[in-house]
């Protein structure tokens, strides 16, 4: 089982480079879904199936999808040119050190911390659902709520402003 | 079952993360920044599920489930944010948003 979980987590972390670094912005959406694709094996491993699958269906889905579908809209394509002025080798060299500096902060840290090991058994989604909907009721309509402000406010952010065209109804 | 050790497990969640970090600080393209972003959560998420695991509890999962409700919110409203700036502007450069700066 093993193997698959660093099989999985270096195609997630190649592909994550590929998708931060690339230039068309289609083909690192179609990465970043390979690596959300190989995080969702990594979630099956760490047996929690239900997980896995809301992750294929919601974030490689439905969110990536309207990813891409913003960028068709767009036409991002003849972005190119001007990105490849924007994105010069050495602009990469201080962030990736400081993050590179946090990351050896994070390795040092998980060193010097002791875990108990624990025999893993599978959650099950029926766990989950009677956590989610009695411990977590709460959380869960405050969620609905933020989702209906969601809706709101993309409709009201994406609704564009019609110019009348009739000649009487000119509006200034 | 999976026997690699949680360390391992977190220091790859980690490595996800700052990867979203780095593409967060370098790029200039506002899809580019929201989808760092996105990498970001996911690698948040799957901490919570590495911790949910190793303590057994389907604690983390519900917070996962939480985390892509926000997540898909978030996105929509980003994207309906950069469509509204595209428009005004004609770019995605996030340098291009700037007519709070004083400009006298």
């Amino acid at each position: 089982m093993d193997v698959f979980f660093y099989i999985a987590g270096v195609v997630a972390i190649v592909s994550t480079i590929m998708a931060i670094s690339g230039r068309n912005a289609i083909h690192s959406l179609l990465y970043l879904i390979l690596s959300l694709l190989a995080i969702s094996v990594i979630f099956y491993l760490l047996s929690a199936p239900f997980i896995a699958a809301l992750e294929v269906i919601i974030y490689a889905g439905a969110i990536m999808v309207l990813f891409i579908f913003v960028t068709m809209m767009l036409n991002i394509g003849l972005e190119r040119e001007t990105e490849k002025k924007w994105l010069k080798p050495r602009m990469w060299i201080i962030p990736s050190i400081l993050a590179a500096v946090l990351l050896v902060n994070l390795i040092f840290a998980l060193k010097s911390v002791q875990t108990i090991p624990s025999d893993k058994e599978a959650i099950l989604p029926k766990q989950v659902g009677i956590s989610l909907f009695s411990t977590y009721l709460l959380g869960v309509e405050i969620a609905a709520i933020l989702l209906m402000a969601g809706v709101i406010g993309a409709y009201h952010l994406g609704s564009q402003k019609k110019k009348v065209k009739h000649r009487f109804l000119e509006i200034k | 079952m999976l026997t690699v050790p949680v360390e391992t497990q977190i220091l790859f969640a980690g490595i996800i993360f700052f990867l979203g970090l780095i593409g967060l600080l370098v790029r200039r393209n506002m899809i580019f920044m929201l989808m760092s972003i996105e990498i970001m959560f996911n690698s948040a998420g799957l901490v919570f599920i590495i911790a949910g695991t190793h303590w057994k509890q389907p604690d983390g999962q519900v917070m996962f489930i939480f985390i892509l409700a926000v997540t898909a919110v978030e996105v929509s409203i980003a994207l309906a944010l950069i469509l509204q700036v595209y428009h005004h502007f004609k770019t995605l450069d996030s340098d291009a948003v700037n007519n709070l700066k004083d400009q006298n």
